[in-house]
C-alpha cells in the first residue's frame, strides 16, 4: 500500500499546559495515482494530517508508512523525496535572490548534476505555465498568482510520486484558481502522480478528485467516491460544510419536478437536465 | 445618508527602487463615494488594484493624485491619519502578519487597549467580540496553535473590539471554510443593519459577493462595473472577461436562457432560482 495510516492520534504539546488532541483514530489507505480531496471546517485536522505525511509531525501514537517508510524512521531524506508539500501561502517560502535559484534549491541539496537541475527547473515551470522569461527574475517583483506558481514548481522540480496541496488557490482570482487546478489535474494525469488536495471550495474538488475524505474534530467523518459525498447535504451542514449551490436547487426542484435527477452538483450537468424538464 | 468616503479622481502608482527606478502604476483616475452604512463589496482579478484601493482608504498609502476624504478628514494631512485609522478599522488576508499576543484574548485586547478603553469596558468588547466570532472557546490559547481559519477569526475579532465606524476587510474570508464564511458575512451584515457600521470587503468569492448592497468592480486600476449585486452579475459575459465568476444557479440560468429558455431576470440565490423554474414549469 503506497500510504497506509493505521490508528492515528496526534496531540499538539503533549503533556504540557496548552495540550490540544487534533488528530485521534485515523485510518486511510491510499493507491497510487489517485486523487484525493480533503475537506473539512477550519480547526478539523486537515493540515496536521498532511503534515504527517512526510514526517514533519510524528504521530503520538499509530503508525504513517509512506511506500514502506515509516515516517517515525530518524533519516527522512527519501521520505521527503517521494512527498512534496505544498503549504498555505507557499509564496512566503520563497527566499533567494532569483526565481532559478529558488526552484532549483531542493534539486541541489539532492547533488543532481546542473544539466539534469537545468532540465527539471524548465519542465517545473511549464508544467505550472510559466516561461524562461522569469528565471533570472526576483521572486519578489511578481505578481501574488506568479509567486504562487513559482512556490509549487518549487516542489514540482522534485517530481514526488505524491504531490500534497494545502489550500494552494487561497486568494487567488477564479480565472488565477482555474489555471492552477488545471496544472494540478495534468500533473496528475502526466506523471501518473497521488494528488492529495485539501481545499474549502466544494466546487473545485466535486471537478477534480475521484475521493474525497472529509474530516471533522480531528477524525474521519466520511470516505467516499466524491459524487456520493455532494449529494448528502445535511451531513456536510451537520459538521460545518456546505454542498454547491447547484446541489442544493436540485433537491428543491425535486418537490415540483418529481422526474428530475436531484444527484447533480455541476452547472454543466444541471443545464443537460434542466433542458429535458423545461419547455423552449 | 452621509458620504463617508470621498474619493476624487485618485491616481496612485508604486515606485520600484531598482538600478533604474520605475513607476508601476496601480490606480488611474478613480472616483467613488461610498455612503455611511453602506456594505461594499469590492471585486477584481489579482493585481487589479483593489488591495490598493482599499488601503487608500485608511491612510495606509496616499493618492499620488487626487484626494480621499474619510468623514470629511483629508486622508494626506498627517494629523488626521490617527482619527482615520480609529475610525477605519482594517483586517488583512494573512492573520499570521497581524496577530501579536501570546494568548487570543490578548490579541483581541490590543486594539482597545491603545485607544485607552476602560478596563471593564475591554472585558465586556474582547468577550463580546470572541462570541460573535465563534472562538470563545479558544480564548487562553496560543493563536500560532490554531488553524488558519480560526487565526483569521482572531484578526477579525480585534477590530470589533474596536468599534470603528467602517470596516475593511482585504479577503479576510480566504482561509475560511464555506460554513465560517457564512457566519462572517453574518456577523458583518448584523454589524451593518444593526449598528450601522458600513463595511467595505474585499473577496474573490462570488456567494458573499452577492449579499452586498453594492459591488464595485475594480480592473487594471479602473472602476469597471458599480452597480447592485443583480446589476452587476446580470454582465455575466463581462464579470467573466475579468477573470471573475458568476454564482452557480445565476451561470446556470445564463445557459439556460442562452438554449431559448423564456427568463427574465437572472437569478442569484437558489431561493430566486426556484422560483423562477417554479413559475417555468406551471
Amino acid at each position: 500500500m503506497p500510504i497506509n495510516i493505521e490508528g492515528l492520534k496526534f496531540t499538539y504539546s503533549n503533556g504540557g499546559p496548552f495540550e490540544k488532541n487534533a488528530l485521534h483514530d485515523i485510518n486511510i489507505d491510499i493507491q497510487n495515482g489517485e486523487f484525493i480531496g480533503i475537506i473539512g471546517h477550519t480547526g478539523s485536522g486537515k493540515s496536521t494530517l498532511i503534515q504527517h505525511l512526510n514526517g514533519i509531525l510524528k504521530p503520538t501514537a499509530g503508525r504513517v508508512i509512506i511506500n514502506g517508510i515509516d515516517t517515525k524512521q530518524k533519516d527522512l531524506k527519501e521520505l521527503r523525496r517521494q512527498v512534496g508539500i505544498v503549504f498555505q501561502y507557499p509564496e512566503h517560502q520563497l527566499f533567494e535572490d532569483t526565481v532559478k535559484k529558488d526552484i532549483s534549491f531542493g534539486l541541489l541539496k539532492q547533488g543532481l548534476s546542473e544539466e539534469e537541475i537545468q532540465q527539471r527547473v524548465i519542465s517545473a515551470l511549464h508544467s505550472v505555465g510559466l516561461d524562461e522569461s522569469i528565471l533570472e527574475k526576483s521572486p519578489f517583483e511578481l505578481s501574488g498568482g506568479q509567486k504562487r506558481r513559482v512556490a509549487i514548481a518549487g516542489v514540482v522540480a522534485m517530481m514526488p510520486k505524491i504531490l500534497v496541496l494545502d489550500e494552494p488557490t487561497a486568494g487567488l482570482d477564479p480565472s488565477g484558481r482555474d489555471e492552477i487546478f488545471g496544472y494540478i489535474k495534468e500533473l496528475h494525469r502526466d506523471f501518473n502522480m497521488t494528488v492529495i488536495l485539501v481545499s474549502h471550495s466544494m466546487e473545485d474538488i466535486a471537478k477534480l478528485a475521484g475521493r474525497v475524505i472529509v474530516m471533522n474534530e480531528g477524525t474521519v467523518y466520511m470516505d467516499k467516491p466524491s459524487g456520493e459525498v455532494y449529494t448528502q447535504p445535511d451531513q456536510l451542514e451537520k459538521i460545518g460544510l456546505s454542498a454547491p449551490q447547484i446541489t442544493y436547487l436540485m433537491k428543491r426542484l425535486k418537490t415540483i419536478l418529481p422526474d428530475i435527477d436531484e444527484n447533480i452538483f455541476t452547472v454543466e450537468a444541471a443545464v443537460k437536465e434542466l433542458q429535458k424538464h423545461l419547455k423552449q | 445618508m452621509s458620504i463617508f468616503f470621498d474619493v476624487q479622481e485618485v491616481s496612485f502608482a508604486y515606485s520600484s527602487y531598482g538600478e533604474v527606478p520605475v513607476e508601476v502604476p496601480a490606480l488611474e483616475n478613480v472616483s467613488a463615494q461610498i455612503d455611511k452604512g453602506d456594505f461594499v463589496v469590492i471585486l477584481g482579478r489579482n493585481g487589479s488594484g483593489k488591495s490598493t484601493f482599499s488601503r487608500l482608504l485608511n491612510a495606509l498609502l496616499v493618492p499620488k493624485k487626487g484626494i480621499v476624504l474619510v468623514a470629511g478628514k483629508d486622508t494626506s494631512n498627517e494629523d488626521n491619519v490617527w482619527d482615520i485609522r480609529s475610525t477605519a478599522g482594517m483586517v488583512f488576508q494573512n492573520p499570521d502578519n497581524q496577530i501579536i499576543a501570546t494568548t487570543v484574548e490578548e490579541d483581541v485586547a490590543f486594539g482597545p487597549e491603545n485607544l485607552g478603553v476602560e478596563p471593564s469596558e475591554i472585558r465586556k468588547r474582547v468577550d463580546e467580540a470572541l462570541e460573535t466570532v465563534g472562538i470563545s472557546q479558544y480564548k487562553r490559547n496560543a493563536p500560532h496553535l490554531l488553524s488558519g481559519g480560526q487565526k483569521q477569526r482572531v484578526a477579525i475579532a480585534g477590530i470589533l473590539a474596536m468599534k470603528p465606524e467602517c470596516i475593511i476587510l482585504d479577503e479576510a474570508t480566504s482561509m475560511l471554510d464555506p460554513v465560517g464564511r457564512r457566519e462572517v458575512i453574518k456577523v458583518l451584515r448584523k454589524l451593518n443593519r444593526e449598528e450601522n457600521i458600513t463595511i467595505i470587503h474585499i473577496t474573490h468569492h462570488m456567494d458573499e459577493a452577492a449579499m452586498a448592497d453594492r459591488l464595485i468592480v475594480i480592473d487594471h486600476g479602473e472602476i469597471v462595473l458599480d452597480g447592485t449585486p443583480q446589476e452587476v452579475f446580470s454582465n455575466v459575459d463581462k464579470v467573466k472577461s475579468l477573470g471573475l465568476d458568476v454564482p452557480q444557479v445565476t451561470e446556470l440560468m445564463y445557459d439556460l436562457k442562452k438554449q431559448g429558455i423564456n427568463i427574465d431576470k437572472l437569478p442569484l440565490t437558489v431561493d430566486e432560482a426556484f422560483e423562477i423554474i417554479k413559475a417555468l414549469v406551471r
